[in-house]
């Protein structure tokens, strides 16, 4: 099959993503939205409800390009519509999952320099000068939120700073916030 | 011939533009555009423009659009990319920051694939994850990933670096491996140029050239040095160099013009950039020499 009759067929079926079978014994839902900033807000109000969510990137034939998706319980399927709703957060769609979910990367990796420290985390780095703890650099990603944050980040200490999270919109911005994390957390404040 | 670089600039308020692109020594200069070199596309222009005046070849086209991260800007580039036919004349074409959307990303390489006269096709950041999404990977002649986006790469289920698996470990000596399970998959372009402690540039064939020297181990931490060398590599490419070769020298120029400036983990990609003419210069004239294998640091004069 030639090249621009794959890409033609392909085209011709974007815009379906089969739904997949409802499976209320996984015990776990998946909320879906437009944009990978709402997944980010949904998550941060979920979390402040108290409620056990995990971020997921979803399964291939739902996916519509740099996703994220939020893992629940499906019994709370109620409870976590109504705290989004209640901040005007609204899913494009909620569906039951079996394990197809993928994981995000857990593994960090810390240089030491010396007088700085980078954190990795995925494809995002940030370096911090412990001195005066100034986030000096950023680097890696490939999303376009990435030279923003850096524009927002770099020059500023991590109390100053943004946290990736409130002014990021893409999975490299939520990489970024994980890297951040973890620079807060073996870097903690005096 | 004419070249062209297409990416965003992380202000909400840039608009389209797309023109040819001149750099001053601190800013770029797209139509009526200004924009300061800080990483990103930015950074990447600024190389292919300082090393287009040192090769003596054309300044590259930059199509540009203001995107945050919301994807608003990508979108209609990309629109744009489809309603004009942008790269009927052109005979290379560098992708780069651009949000990852895959049904675009489709579109834009129908039209290109379309054309008479395919240009010569590199991916980098979020277009090389799309590319390697839509699963034409192959369709590209160079990507330009780092050792993370290497893994993803390899990894056949992965729609992103974020969701690359832990087993794909993220170390050095795993680089020949990653770029062998990538071609099996066929989510790798006809070229790698791998940036890490090393710098690897493949092939299906296999791994054909490995450069280490010199190191600067302070550039990794510094936002804009795979941007830069993806515009060097670029403009050796336009040069008249084959895509292999270029990768080769382009990776060897990005190490010696780190040499050069001797950066601390806190220097900016900009001020790198001042010792790129030199690098340029050093390489070319090491080239003449077959002798030398490795490019070494220029003499405390240059």
């Amino acid at each position: 099959m030639s090249l621009l009759k794959k890409l033609r067929d392909r085209l011709a079926k974007s815009g379906e993503y089969p739904a997949r079978a409802s499976d209320s014994a996984s015990g776990k839902g998946l909320l879906l939205f437009e944009h990978t900033s709402d997944v980010i807000r949904a998550e941060n109000c979920l979390k402040k409800a108290g409620l056990d969510v995990k971020v997921k990137g979803p399964p291939p034939e739902i996916r519509t390009g740099c996703d994220l998706a939020i893992e629940f319980p499906i019994i709370l399927q109620m409870r976590v519509v109504e705290v989004l709703g209640e901040q005007d957060i609204v899913p494009l769609k909620v569906v039951s999952l079996k394990d197809v979910l993928i994981e995000p990367v857990s593994l960090y990796h810390v240089k030491d320099f010396g007088e700085y420290v980078m954190v990795r985390a995925a494809n995002m780095k940030i370096t911090l000068r412990k001195a005066d703890r100034i986030i000096v650099n950023i680097s890696g990603g490939g999303c376009p939120d990435v030279p923003y944050l850096a524009e927002q980040l770099v020059g500023k200490s991590l109390e100053e700073a943004p946290a990736p999270r409130t002014i990021g919109q893409t999975l490299c911005g939520y990489a970024l916030q994980l890297a951040y994390e973890e620079l807060l957390r073996i870097c903690p404040g005096r | 011939m004419p070249w062209t670089i297409v990416g965003t600039v992380p202000r909400e308020d840039f608009p389209l533009v797309d023109g040819l692109c001149r750099f001053d020594g601190d800013t770029l200069c797209v139509e009526n555009q200004r924009v300061r070199v800080r990483r990103g596309t930015p950074a990447l222009l600024a190389a292919a423009c300082i090393s287009a005046e040192s090769l003596g070849i054309g300044l590259p086209r930059a199509i540009l659009v203001g995107d945050i991260g919301t994807g608003e800007g990508s979108k209609r580039l990309y629109q744009y990319l489809v309603d004009s036919m942008a790269f009927q004349k052109d005979h290379l074409v560098v992708f780069h920051y651009l949000q990852p959307d895959v049904d675009w990303h489709n579109r834009v390489l129908i039209s290109i694939e379309d054309q008479r006269n395919r240009p010569l096709l590199i991916a980098d950041a979020g277009y090389m994850y799309v590319a390697k999404m839509s699963g034409f990977a192959a369709s590209y002649d160079l990507f330009t990933p780092d050792i993370g986006e290497m893994a993803f790469l390899a990894d056949e289920s992965a729609p992103h670096p974020f969701y690359t698996r832990g087993f794909l470990l993220h170390n050095e000596h795993e680089v020949p491996r990653l770029i062998a399970r990538a071609y099996r998959s066929h989510n790798a372009a006809t070229y790698l140029l791998v940036k890490g402690q090393c710098d690897y540039v493949a092939s299906s064939e296999g791994v054909m050239a490995t450069i280490c020297e010199p190191s600067t181990p302070h550039m990794e931490p510094i936002g804009g040095t795979g941007d830069t060398l993806t515009g060097i590599v670029a403009a050796l490419i336009e040069a008249g160099n084959d895509v292999g070769t270029a990768a080769q020298d382009g990776a060897k120029t990005n190490r010696l013009m780190g040499a050069i400036y001797q950066p601390s983990p806190a220097s900016s990609v900009a001020e790198l950039l001042s010792a790129l003419p030199q690098a340029l210069k050093a390489i070319g004239a090491l080239k003449k020499n077959d002798n030398v294998k490795h490019p070494e640091l220029p003499s405390a004069s240059l």
